[in-house]
């Protein structure tokens, strides 16, 4: 019996877990929640100053093997996240556990003989076509997801009614999981939109707006921020944020060299999302949104690097900056009080 | 005043070589940092980052120190060697984020070996926006190249005789540019050949042959600096009686790779990581009990 799990990120298991379940005669084992006991797990078993995702995934495949996975999917960026994958092999193995590890991209970057060969290792007989359309359907869940998210980090902070976005979206992605074509997920994706839109709010005509930046994971994966994005909303502020899945896999690289050319503060790329976030916060200064925050894990070599030059761009626009680096013993409290005083900071601005 | 200035990290520890060679022929005045001192370790935590690795900090602090002494400071940016040798993220940000720090001019050079971009294409650059011909350049280019080859050639023939010493014969797992720093690894190495052992550089040996080993002990790795450190473990395993591995804090390669490698091998090894509170003090407490250990093996 093959039972596959992945790490999860965010709400990205949705299409993730569609995909491999169509393609394959396999069980796939949804990850449980992180937690901080995942967090505990992962550090235990971690080498001593890498960075936060490694802990992260590392703690959620021990729990998915203690589940009786035998195959497990990694994925990797461009900086040392693409290395993850042969290390966790190698502690997991040390633990004991017998599973075989499948690496869908290093380095940034993958091709289609690469994934062949690899679904090839979990299922010799597995169809192609079915993995390009079903393949085609997932990126476009991703992209629709995307779309709506963003449409809820404007709007989420002024909802009149608790918790209607959120209960809506999680209706949204159940019955997302359910779809049968690609036509049937488009129609679902006009009606859920038209229903979000539908949500009363009572946004006043200049709220506070605040963009954010910084290291993917950290973004993308609420618990490794802790709620970052949810607190803000509760303060009823509009978010703006650039990294997701749909961004990484298909804008990233034109943009970027959109970015580089002509450009006063990075001449290359700096390498995972650096140059970006550069480029992001030089948008955010630029089209009057009141504050910035910039997230990552910490030992984030990418962004540590960018980092400077954020802050030399945030203070020659005058615009409030505000960096957070995540770790597995990062209080939450401190994170609370440091974000409420921010809010404050940025309402009294607002005021004068 | 001089006219270029060269910062002692980084970079330095594999080019310096080639550069001297290229402007002395060149007839361009150069200056190069000195080694690490307290000095330019002051400048260097005020001019970097908290974060930031120890190699990285105190590479801004050599530039930091070369600010008013010279009109162009000299700051390449790498981005990989061919297909799966990348370098670490680094090497590839360190000339934005100093063009970003200071006022002075730089001169600079992409190595991009993916988009055919060379160092000898970097260099023709630097020596024309001098003013120099490009006969000039030629002539100077080649003669470089030939003395830094007969150089290194020399080099890699001393460390490989070092393995047929009848001493205790310790392999150095370290980064050129940690290996070789006053700061961070000339006093382990000062220390080891005081207690009459035989110092072998893992950077020492020809990258052609361990750049393909590394990959026998770590597949798929892709950080070319990383992948030459490790495949000298495979090149003389038999031949040695202890690794010793050193990383500047945070070293991100070292951090997935020295963790795999240790992991894997069976030779007697320490890992030592150096920020920029260590005192060699702790250090050598280390050293020392790891000594009397391999000396304890011999014995038996």
């Amino acid at each position: 019996m093959i039972n596959i799990a992945f790490p999860q990120m965010g709400d990205y298991y949705v299409p993730a877990n569609y995909l491999l379940s169509h393609i394959f005669k396999a069980n796939v084992i949804k990850a449980p929640k992180i937690t901080s006991k995942t967090i505990e797990l992962g550090t235990k078993n971690s080498p001593e100053f890498i960075c936060t995702p490694f802990k992260y995934t590392l703690g959620t495949m021990i729990e998915c093997l203690d589940k009786k996975a035998n195959i497990l999917i990694q994925m990797g960026g461009g900086c040392r996240y693409g290395y993850y994958a042969n290390l966790q092999e190698k502690i997991l193995q040390d633990l004991g556990y017998e599973f075989k590890m499948i690496n869908l991209v290093t380095k940034g970057d993958t091709n289609f003989r690469r994934i062949n060969k690899l679904f090839k290792q979990i299922d010799p007989k597995y169809s192609k076509l079915k993995t390009i359309y079903y393949g085609f359907i997932s990126l476009k869940m991703v992209k629709y997801m995307d779309k709506i998210d963003d449409y809820i980090r404007q709007n989420i902070g002024f909802e009149q009614k608790k918790g209607s976005f959120e209960n809506l979206k999680a209706e949204m992605l159940i019955k997302f999981s359910k779809v049968k074509s690609y036509i049937e997920l488009k129609k679902l994706y006009n009606k859920y939109l038209k229903r979000f839109k539908n949500i009363k709010t009572h946004k006043p005509d200049k709220p506070l707006k605040i963009g954010i930046i910084g290291e993917l994971y950290t973004l993308m994966e609420p618990f490794s921020n802790y709620y970052l994005e949810k607190q803000l909303a509760q303060n009823n502020i509009e978010i703006k944020r650039f990294t997701n899945v749909h961004y990484l896999l298909f804008e990233k690289s034109k943009k970027l060299k959109k970015y580089l050319k002509n450009n006063e503060y990075v001449k290359y790329n700096m390498g995972a999302d650096a140059s970006d976030n550069i480029n992001h916060c030089k948008y955010l200064c630029e089209n009057g949104y009141d504050g910035i925050i910039h997230i990552k894990s910490s030992f984030c070599t990418p962004e540590i690097g960018a980092m400077p030059i954020i802050n030399k761009i945030a203070s020659k626009y005058e615009v409030p900056i505000l960096f957070f680096s995540f770790d597995s013993a990062t209080s939450e409290t401190g994170i609370k009080t440091r974000l409420e005083a921010f809010y404050d900071m940025l309402e009294m601005r607002k005021r004068n | 005043m001089d006219k270029i200035g060269i910062p002692r990290g980084l970079f330095y520890y594999y080019y310096g070589d080639i550069w001297k060679y290229f402007f002395e022929n060149l007839k361009i005045s150069y200056i190069v940092s000195p080694n690490t001192n307290k000095e330019i370790m002051e400048k260097a935590l005020k001019a970097s980052g908290d974060e930031m690795c120890l190699s990285l900090k105190t590479y801004l602090g050599h530039v930091e120190y070369l600010k008013d002494k010279c009109q162009y400071i000299l700051i390449p940016r790498i981005s990989n060697y061919k297909k799966n040798n990348q370098t670490c993220t680094n090497f590839w940000a360190v000339y934005d984020i100093v063009k970003n720090q200071t006022d002075t001019k730089l001169l600079h050079y992409n190595i991009d070996l993916e988009k055919r971009k060379t160092l000898k294409k970097g260099l023709y650059k630097i020596a024309k926006q001098l003013g120099k011909e490009k006969h000039q350049i030629r002539k100077a280019y080649k003669n470089a190249i030939i003395r830094y080859k007969k150089q290194r050639k020399k080099e890699i023939s001393i460390n490989l005789n070092k393995l047929k010493s009848d001493k205790t014969k310790i392999l150095i797992v370290s980064h050129p540019y940690n290996t070789y720093d006053s700061l961070i690894g000339k006093d382990i190495i000062k220390y080891l050949i005081k207690n009459d052992v035989e110092v072998i550089y893992c950077d020492k040996f020809s990258s052609k042959i361990t750049n393909k080993l590394g990959e026998t002990l770590a597949k798929e790795l892709y950080f070319k600096y990383s992948k030459d450190n490790i495949g000298s473990i495979v090149y003389c395993k038999d031949k040695i009686d202890g690794i010793i591995f050193i990383s500047s804090f945070p070293c991100a390669p070292d951090s997935l790779v020295n963790e795999l490698v240790t992991r894997k091998i069976k030779i007697p090894n320490i890992n030592l990581i150096i920020d920029d509170n260590s005192s060699f003090t702790g250090l050598e407490t280390r050293l020392e009990s790891f000594l009397d250990m391999l000396g304890g093996l011999d014995n038996d």
